[in-house]
């Protein structure tokens, strides 16, 4: 395979190219830089669409794989290694859908220091697409690093008041998690003698004895990014700081690594611990989905609300994993891209709102949209979705972990799933509740009467994310079809120790 | 001598003589013209790298078994005299900018490294206990060097004080081991050990009277209160000097001594060495959070990396881990070094006359204002923390791997936990330069935006291609056992 235009390769590190244009304009050719980064981002996207076309969709393994010695010393092998799979490609595709969508959204949201903002963006996207990419322990852990960087300089240059401190403790949160899963890393690499995933699935006898300790490292790292109950509270602060379009990729993408983290390694790598704590962790993300669902219906912010909402959307997604039935697991990746497209879609219209009006507060709104139809019509589609009304995205991902959890043998008991259920409820409550406040009723203030409707660019920024909550609502087949096949293969490694323990 | 004898020591006897040339022929360079000295330094620094190089691969014993010279050694030599070259970088405009210009500046900083390359290749005690002298003299004055200054020459005191007392442990600890091995040689106190004829009493407390000496030398914790000071009070070149070459030179002897001559010994004193690398990690992370002097922040961050050198001490313990533990400390120095030299070089660049321009609030603006220096600083921050993308991210990884492979989990753990807590005084840099609006002095002089943006390129660029640098500190450990 030709190394230069290996579309792994390109897809990844694309958009460093924008990032080498863009260090040469002047600061002030604020137009010319916010078009070439939509320009690369829009690539690529188109990137990641020929690596699709390339994609067999019926194959479990890993495909358009890449391998290519990056650092030997006795004893010590790291490779560059990245492929793709089920698990992964949706991912990558999200990641690649979002980033330009986010970058048109700071058109007028973001008029200081562009260049750097744009940079900083691309850059982050090259990490992202890395982290899902990356089979090489060490590499994913170089990659998973890295994204914190540019989202640290984003969320505490161009993000609310209380800015540095969201930033930092966004940056100290991660790096806790990822200290404890560079040492298991080391710990692995160690024992068998070499950090890609390929090999180690097949040594993984020689690190058998360790895994509750290595399960628990990988863990706490991939469930403070999720974030999980009671490891959330970074999350509302740095969502509520960030930038419109810092929210979007750090709800759409960045909390996905966490889930896909113990998809890709967790459970695969730990089969047997994995059994032992499905349970536990499957309390966790019930007490995460009430617990996000109860705190988001106090809010009075509106953007506060929906990260909050996120910490109990996230919840199904680790019940789903933690279930460990095909089907469950499916449903978790699945939820993944429509949390992904919902709750990016609900943080552009609060940001919208929050450029005309310069508040979240929801008592500063009320009936507008008498004032905005479009921006009312579309926000109503998207809280819909978000709430998993049967017809939208959300729907297909909940209903298909809640039915796969309901007879999980790993969970052993359909309570989990009942409990859970009533997070569904929950989530129509504080979400129409958001809506009605908002837009629904008299025009109480009147700052509101000369609210401006949607243009043209913010509709060209929500109608891509609409189109594909209605396509997987609808006819969600398609996107099965390329995630169950490597879910099936997953999911059929771990139920042997499954079997084992029952 | 023999023609052996001479070519082992050639790289030190030409720096010494350059070094004393230098001295009388710059009474004869006018003073406005001491760029010539400056210049005249760095040569012969630089012929220095290459007689080095010439070296590379041979290993002798030379002068009786006086001194050693093998690829470990070199690789240091040409540590310290890189190290140089780059301290003279960074002082030319800075001694200029404070009114401290004086030409034996540059020939101390040379016959202080002519001390260091003596104790990288010393195998004798005696030899060792000369060169610690013969280093740490110049480098007394150089603290003091920006006198009258107040801090300057307090500096100067503190440093002169603590390192004679540190040199008496030292000297006391080779007494010791003289009367329980009746010898002062590396290769008399192994036979002597070997032939089981030593007593063991005087030789461990010599051996842990050394250790002690040696301690203060590198900075490790309890033996670490006067870096800080000196660190401050120094011209800033000098620090950046101390903080890299002291360093490296503290730990190549120690290494030397304690892994090839005491190596039963390494196992009964890995106890002590495991609590001072824990506690130094500790002490210079944790006082490092409150420091408003970037300095003094540097000055503790260096304390924190002494302790992580340390670690590889402890891992070297184990015979099975001792060469891998050995080159992760060397890749760890030179990753620590090249950072090190580079975050000094924008705290020269932004320093006023009188101690200004050091504080936190002095860089707010500068990432705005000057993107470049800022980027620069930033990969140094996150290169210190250890976060990927930067060689300091390889120094870490190495480092605890080798502690991990050595069955030192819990010591990994504390170093990881305390790199933690380096984040968050690294990161605070960042903050204040990126996230705070300030209207920053910065000084624009060539040679020390080479330094800054040249070592940021490096420390990203060996990152990416970590693996030659190690094949090199791979090969340097071979001849040491």
């Amino acid at each position: 395979m030709n190394f230069g235009i290996h579309p792994l390769l390109l897809v990844t590190f694309f958009p460093l190219v924008g990032v080498l244009v863009i260090l040469f304009f002047k600061t002030q050719q604020k137009i010319a830089i916010r078009w070439t980064a939509l320009a690369t981002s829009l690539v690529t996207f188109g990137i990641s669409l020929w690596m699709l076309a390339q994609f067999q969709p019926g194959t479990a393994g890993m495909q358009l794989e890449l391998r290519v010695p990056w650092l030997r010393l006795d004893g010590l092998a790291i490779d560059f290694y990245l492929g793709v799979d089920g698990l992964s490609i949706l991912m990558v595709l999200l990641t690649a859908l979002l980033t330009p969508i986010a970058i048109l959204s700071t058109w007028s949201a973001v008029e200081d220091r562009v260049k750097g903002f744009m940079i900083f963006f691309l850059l982050l996207e090259v990490g992202m697409t890395g982290v899902f990419l990356a089979l090489d322990l060490v590499l994913f852990y170089v990659f998973w690093e890295f994204t914190l960087i540019p989202m640290y300089f984003l969320i505490g240059i161009w993000g609310g008041e209380r800015r540095i401190y969201a930033a930092v403790k966004f940056f100290l949160f991660t790096m806790a998690g990822s200290l404890l899963m560079l040492l298991a890393i080391l710990v692995i690499g160690f024992q068998t003698g070499t950090f890609a995933w390929s090999d180690l699935l097949e040594k993984r006898e020689l690190f058998a004895a360790a895994q509750t300790w290595l399960f628990l490292a990988f863990g706490l790292a991939f469930a403070i990014k999720v974030p999980m109950f009671p490891l959330h509270t970074w999350l509302p602060d740095a969502h509520v700081e960030a930038p419109t379009a810092g929210s979007v990729i750090l709800a759409g993408v960045l909390l996905k690594m966490g889930a896909y983290g113990f998809l890709r390694f967790n459970l695969p790598l730990f089969p047997e611990a994995t059994v032992k704590f499905a349970p536990y962790m499957a309390i966790l993300a019930i007490i995460g989905i009430i617990y996000g669902a109860a705190v988001s219906y106090a809010q009075k912010d509106m953007k506060k609300l929906v990260a909050y909402s996120s910490v109990s959307h996230l919840g199904f997604v680790v019940l789903g994993t933690f279930a460990l039935t095909a089907q469950s697991v499916s449903g978790s990746v699945l939820q993944m891209v429509n949390h992904g497209l919902s709750t990016g879609a609900l943080f552009l219209i609060v940001g919208m709102l929050y450029e005309r009006r310069h508040t979240r507060e929801m008592s500063a709104f009320g009936g507008v949209w008498k004032v905005v139809p479009v921006m009312g019509a579309l926000m109503l589609v998207v809280t819909l979705s978000s709430m998993g009304l049967p017809g939208l995205n959300g729907f297909v991902g909940e209903f298909t972990i809640l039915l796969g959890s309901f007879g999980s043998q790993a969970l052993g008991s359909p309570w989990f799933a009942g409990v859970a259920t009533l997070g569904v409820i929950l989530a129509a409550v504080y979400l129409l509740v958001m809506f009605e406040k908002v837009f629904l009723g008299p025009v109480k203030v009147e700052a509101n009467l000369t609210l401006k409707d949607l243009n043209v660019r913010e509709i060209v920024t929500l109608v891509p994310l609409l189109i594909l909550i209605f396509w997987i609502g609808l006819y969600p087949q398609p996107f099965f079809n390329l995630i169950n096949p490597s879910v099936e293969n997953l999911v059929s490694m771990v139920s042997s120790a499954l079997l084992a323990a029952h | 001598m023999t023609q052996a004898d001479f070519y082992s020591i050639l790289p030190i006897l030409t720096i010494l003589l350059w070094a004393l040339v230098l001295l009388v022929a710059d009474l004869w360079i006018p003073k406005e013209r001491k760029s010539m000295t400056a210049l005249l330094a760095a040569v012969g620094l630089a012929v220095g790298v290459g007689l080095s190089l010439s070296q590379v691969g041979q290993t002798a014993l030379t002068f009786k078994g006086m001194l050693m010279l093998d690829n470990f050694a070199v690789f240091l030599n040409i540590i310290f005299l890189v190290s140089g070259i780059l301290a003279i970088a960074l002082s030319y405009d800075y001694l200029k900018r404070m009114g401290i210009e004086r030409g034996e500046y540059y020939v101390l900083l040379m016959f202080s490294i002519a001390g260091m390359m003596l104790l990288s290749q010393a195998y004798n005690l005696i030899v060792v206990f000369l060169a610690i002298e013969f280093l740490s003299i110049p480098l007394y004055i150089l603290a003091g060097f920006a006198r009258p200054r107040l801090e300057s020459e307090e500096a100067a005191l503190k440093y002169f004080l603590l390192g004679t007392f540190s040199s008496g442990f030292l000297l006391y600890g080779i007494a010791l081991i003289f009367g329980a091995t009746r010898s002062t040689g590396l290769e008399g106190i192994m036979a002597s050990l070997s032939g089981g004829e030593t007593n063991m009493v005087l030789f461990v407390a010599g051996a842990a009277l050394m250790l002690v000496g040696f301690g203060f030398k590198v900075a490790v914790a309890p033996f670490h209160e006067w870096a800080p000071d000196v660190y401050q009070g120094s011209p800033t070149p000098a620090s950046a000097f101390m903080a890299v070459s002291v360093k490296a030179a503290g730990f190549a002897v120690l290494l030397r001594i304690f892994l090839t001559a005491f190596p039963t010994l390494a196992q009964q004193l890995m106890p002590v060495a495991w609590g001072v690398a824990a506690l130094t990690m500790l002490v210079g992370n944790v006082l490092a959070i409150n420091q408003t002097n970037l300095k003094r922040l540097l000055a503790y961050s260096s304390i924190a990396h002494a302790g992580y050198l340390m670690m590889a001490f402890v891992s070297a313990s184990n015979p099975a881990q001792t060469g891998q533990a050995v080159s992760a400390m060397l890749y760890y120095l030179v990753a620590y070094g090249l950072t090190t030299f580079g975050a000094w070089a924008v705290v020269v660049s932004l320093e006023q006359a009188e101690g200004k321009g050091l504080e936190l609030e002095d860089y707010a603006g500068v990432g705005q204002k000057y993107p470049w220096l800022g980027a620069a600083m930033l990969v140094f921050m996150l290169s210190l923390s250890g976060i990927p993308l930067t060689i300091g991210f390889w120094g870490k990884f190495f480092l605890f791997r080798t502690t991990v492979e050595a069955g030192f989990t819990s010591l990994a753990l504390v170093g990881l936990f305390t790199s933690l807590v380096s984040v968050f005084y690294y990161l605070r840099v960042v903050v204040y330069m990126f996230m705070r609006p300030g209207e920053p002095r910065v000084r624009r002089d060539g040679w020390l935006s080479l330094v800054a943006v040249g070592a940021a390129v490096a420390v990203v660029l060996l990152s990416v291609l970590p693996s030659r640098l190690l094949d090199i500190a791979a090969q340097a450990v071979l001849r040491l056992q």
